[in-house]
């Protein structure tokens, strides 16, 4: 008996290494390699359209954001042969699945990208450059493109295109209009010490400074006033060479301290909600929206949310730099999409992402419904919004930005787990007390470059 | 005389003509008849065990399999022999997410099994028939409730403006409340207790199931000769649920040392790594760093880690057992 045991296990251990030397067979030769032909500059004379057969895009969409379906929807209004299948999920979800889909056997014509440079390295996403060429995407405003480009080194910023933006989002400072004027708020500040004034003013008023989340389920959204003090205090440029990942750099530098000093300060004065460290991304939102917080660190992407939630009451400045005169800098990032190294349908995708960016009605629904700059050529025009709402403001500051040059992509996406593993944690601990400023810098850049060494 | 009678001496018999003609022995028939059922068994376990084979123990082998190899699940793998055990302990807070773990036993497993005997004992003598099942029932309940949801609610309920403060703020215990999934000292003791609302169920359940295995002459005797509750609990109940506390143990020791769910659903390892486990880890490097052959490494290491705790445990409740 124990020996027909012994030998159904043997069999069943035996044909485990089987299957599994079989799945790795497939997966060797399934998986595209990075100078397989599917990775390659398309190459065409005349841009590409989704002519007039029909055609399904396979796409998967990000959940909890309409506006790419809102886009679908009218592309299919405008070109009835194209319909779509559709697949959404979570952000989370996505950054998890993204590499399988993209290696899979049917591989999505368009999709919302978490993070690029290594599944460009991998060689499962198309390069775009051809299409850049053909519908005069290199023509564009320079920043739009660049945050898509991966080298082939694997370094972000420059090099090939591997993605494009449904629009470009901005992020800042939201305010509670009823409640900065209870602190004499009457202007955004110029500088971080006129910022730094109003935010003892609320204190000493009474009023929670600033609401922000800081859950690990959400991820910790301190990053976003951390990394706003470190391009207010410091140069935009190194913080970006360190999220593309450049040779040598890093991200524990003498201004970077300076800010991330700044901050451990305006924790230490209570200038954060105290239970910060349980709040979920819309706890925080929704708590802002009922008054709790004076200042809110966000993105654009939140527009229709606060002008929904709170009417008129909501206001957007971009962080002040630290010297008088400076220039301000801001988080911008594209909604980014790709298509898939062997997509079926690449071309009508890379026609949709031109279509987006250049046809009046898109651009309208990625105003309104997005919330964003709709980015394109520097002659389209600017959809119109509703007077007074705070997408006005943040459509307003996109240019400010632009013209700086100071525009930045995030801390958090510098490698797919440093948010999880460095920066979430690490200020946790700073929140706890756990943590100082020069402690967090060493600790992320620590991460930084295990992750790296991979 | 019955064939059957003769087969016991001889695989031979007599025929009504007189001449010998040969019997199978009833030990070949036995034979047949044992071979047919053991067949026949293997039939109704293949299922199951195919089941356990593909979710399983493919998974286990594939797993360690992997944790040899630098992968990141999509390119071919490269040969790595043992580095990804060496790199294992450059893992952020390998040894804190460990230790974690260790803490949670407190709550997932022997809070639960020791209040699982006290209900169980309880519900045994005082609630019978129908309140007993409605008792079970409730108990029983966090078992079958999504843990997702599980994990929200009981967000919702931990927050700083959650029913927990508000209670302790009622009774006049205001200086208490907190955000206890976000206080550094005492989200792990608030993930335990979410621990042991699930586990308490399962414990109650099956060790009711044992008590009601128990002679009940046994607590008759008991009773006449004057026992108290206590005295029944600790003489009769314990000694004879040795092989049910025993399970308990196991299943909520592991579930404590490879826990993810509860955590990932309620502070995702946060705040800093205060609950980070080995499980959370482990879903971070394949899914999130795309590192397979490093995560399974740490697979295999839990996986090791959780039998040296589990068969020392398994081995003591059968030996009681046995005595």
């Amino acid at each position: 008996m124990t020996k027909k045991i012994l030998t159904l296990l043997s069999l069943i251990v035996v044909s485990a290494m089987l299957l599994s030397a079989c799945g790795q067979t497939e997966t060797a030769t399934e998986a595209p390699s990075t100078d397989a032909a599917a990775a390659e500059e398309v190459q065409m004379s005349a841009a590409p359209t989704c002519g007039t057969d029909p055609v399904v895009l396979n796409a998967y969409f990000e959940t909890g954001f309409d506006l790419p379906f809102v886009l679908a929807e009218e592309f299919t209004k405008q070109y009835p042969n194209v319909t779509w299948d559709i697949k959404q999920d979570q952000f989370t979800n996505l950054i998890n699945e993204t590499p399988r889909l993209l290696a899979g056997d049917n591989p999505p014509d368009l999709i919302r990208l978490p993070t690029m440079v290594s599944f460009a390295k991998q060689g499962l996403l198309m390069n775009l450059d051809g299409y850049a060429a053909a519908f005069g995407w290199d023509e564009w405003p320079v920043p739009q493109l660049d945050q898509n480009r991966v080298s082939e080194d694997g370094t972000r910023g420059s090099g090939s295109l591997y993605a494009m933006g449904l629009n470009y989002s901005l992020t800042g400072i939201f305010y509670n209009k009823e409640l900065a004027a209870q602190i004499g708020m009457t202007e955004a500040p110029a500088t971080l010490a006129e910022f730094d004034e109003l935010l003892a003013a609320a204190k000493d008023a009474g009023l929670l400074p600033i609401m922000q989340w800081g859950s690990a389920k959400s991820g910790m959204g301190l990053a976003f006033p951390l990394q706003a003090l470190m391009a207010s205090v410091g140069p935009v440029g190194p913080i970006n060479d360190w999220i593309y990942q450049k040779e040598g750099a890093t991200i524990d530098t003498e201004s970077n301290l300076v800010a991330a000093e700044h901050l451990q300060m305006w924790i230490e004065n209570g200038y954060f909600p105290e239970d910060i460290n349980a709040i979920e991304y819309t706890d925080a939102n929704a708590r802002f929206t009922a008054g709790e917080g004076v200042f809110i660190f966000n993105g654009d992407w939140q527009n229709a949310g606060y002008d929904t939630d709170m009417p008129g009451n909501v206001g957007f400045f971009l962080m002040p730099p630290a010297e008088a005169g400076g220039d301000p800098a801001a988080m911008s990032a594209p909604l980014t999409y790709g298509i898939a190294a062997n997509a079926k349908n690449a071309d009508c995708a890379a026609f949709f992402l031109n279509w987006v960016a250049s046809d009046p009605t898109a651009r309208e629904i990625d105003v309104t419904v997005g919330c964003s700059n709709p980015g394109g050529p520097a002659d389209a025009v600017m959809p119109t919004v509703t007077e007074g709402s705070v997408t006005n403001e943040t459509l307003a500051a996109g240019p400010v930005i632009g013209m700086a040059g100071t525009s930045m992509d995030f801390i958090a996406n510098a490698t797919s787990a440093i948010f999880a593993q460095g920066w979430t944690p690490e200020l946790q601990k700073m929140v706890g007390g756990l943590q100082d400023a020069a402690g967090l810098l060493a600790a992320v850049q620590a991460e930084y470059l295990r992750e790296l060494a991979e | 005389m019955p064939a059957s009678s003769k087969t016991r001496t001889s695989s031979t018999t007599t025929t009504d003509s007189g001449t010998m003609a040969p019997v199978p022995s009833r030990r070949f028939f036995s034979f047949r008849k044992d071979s047919r059922e053991k067949t026949r068994g293997w039939l109704y376990v293949t299922p199951a065990l195919v089941m356990y084979a593909v979710f399983v123990l493919i998974p286990l082998i594939m797993s360690i399999y992997f944790s040899f190899f630098r992968w990141n699940g999509i390119t071919p793998m490269k040969w790595a022999g043992l580095k990804n055990y060496i790199m294992i302990f450059e893992v952020p807070d390998l040894l804190g997410t460990i230790v974690n773990a260790f803490k949670l036993v407190l709550f997932f497993s022997f809070i639960p099994v020791a209040l699982g005997l006290i209900v169980a004992s309880i519900v045994h003598r005082v609630a019978s028939g129908q309140f007993g099942e409605i008792v079970r029932t409730v108990l029983f309940l966090p078992q079958v409730i999504p843990l997702v949801a599980a994990g929200i609610i009981w967000g919702w309920l931990l927050a700083r403006s959650g029913l927990i403060n508000q209670i302790l703020g009622a009774i006049g215990l205001g200086e208490f409340t907190r955000a206890w999934l976000g206080d550094f000292t005492w989200a792990l003791p608030a993930v335990g207790l979410i621990g042991i609302w699930v586990l308490l169920g399962f414990c109650t359940v099956l060790l009711l199931t044992g008590i009601t295995k128990i002679d009940p002459a046994l607590y008759e005797s008991a009773r006449i000769d004057g026992a108290s509750w206590f005295k029944e609990f600790t003489s009769i109940t314990i000694p004879l649920l040795r092989y049910e506390i025993g399970v308990c143990l196991t299943v909520t020791v592991t579930n404590a040392l490879a826990a993810f769910d509860i955590v990932y659903v309620s502070t995702a390892g946060g705040p800093g790594n205060s609950t980070s486990v080995p499980g959370i880890q482990i879903y971070i490097l394949a899914f999130t760093e795309q590192r397979i052959g490093l995560a399974s490494a740490l697979a295999v290491l839990l996986m090791i880690l959780v039998l040296l705790v589990i068969i020392p445990i398994q081995r003591l409740s059968r030996e009681e057992v046995g005595k």
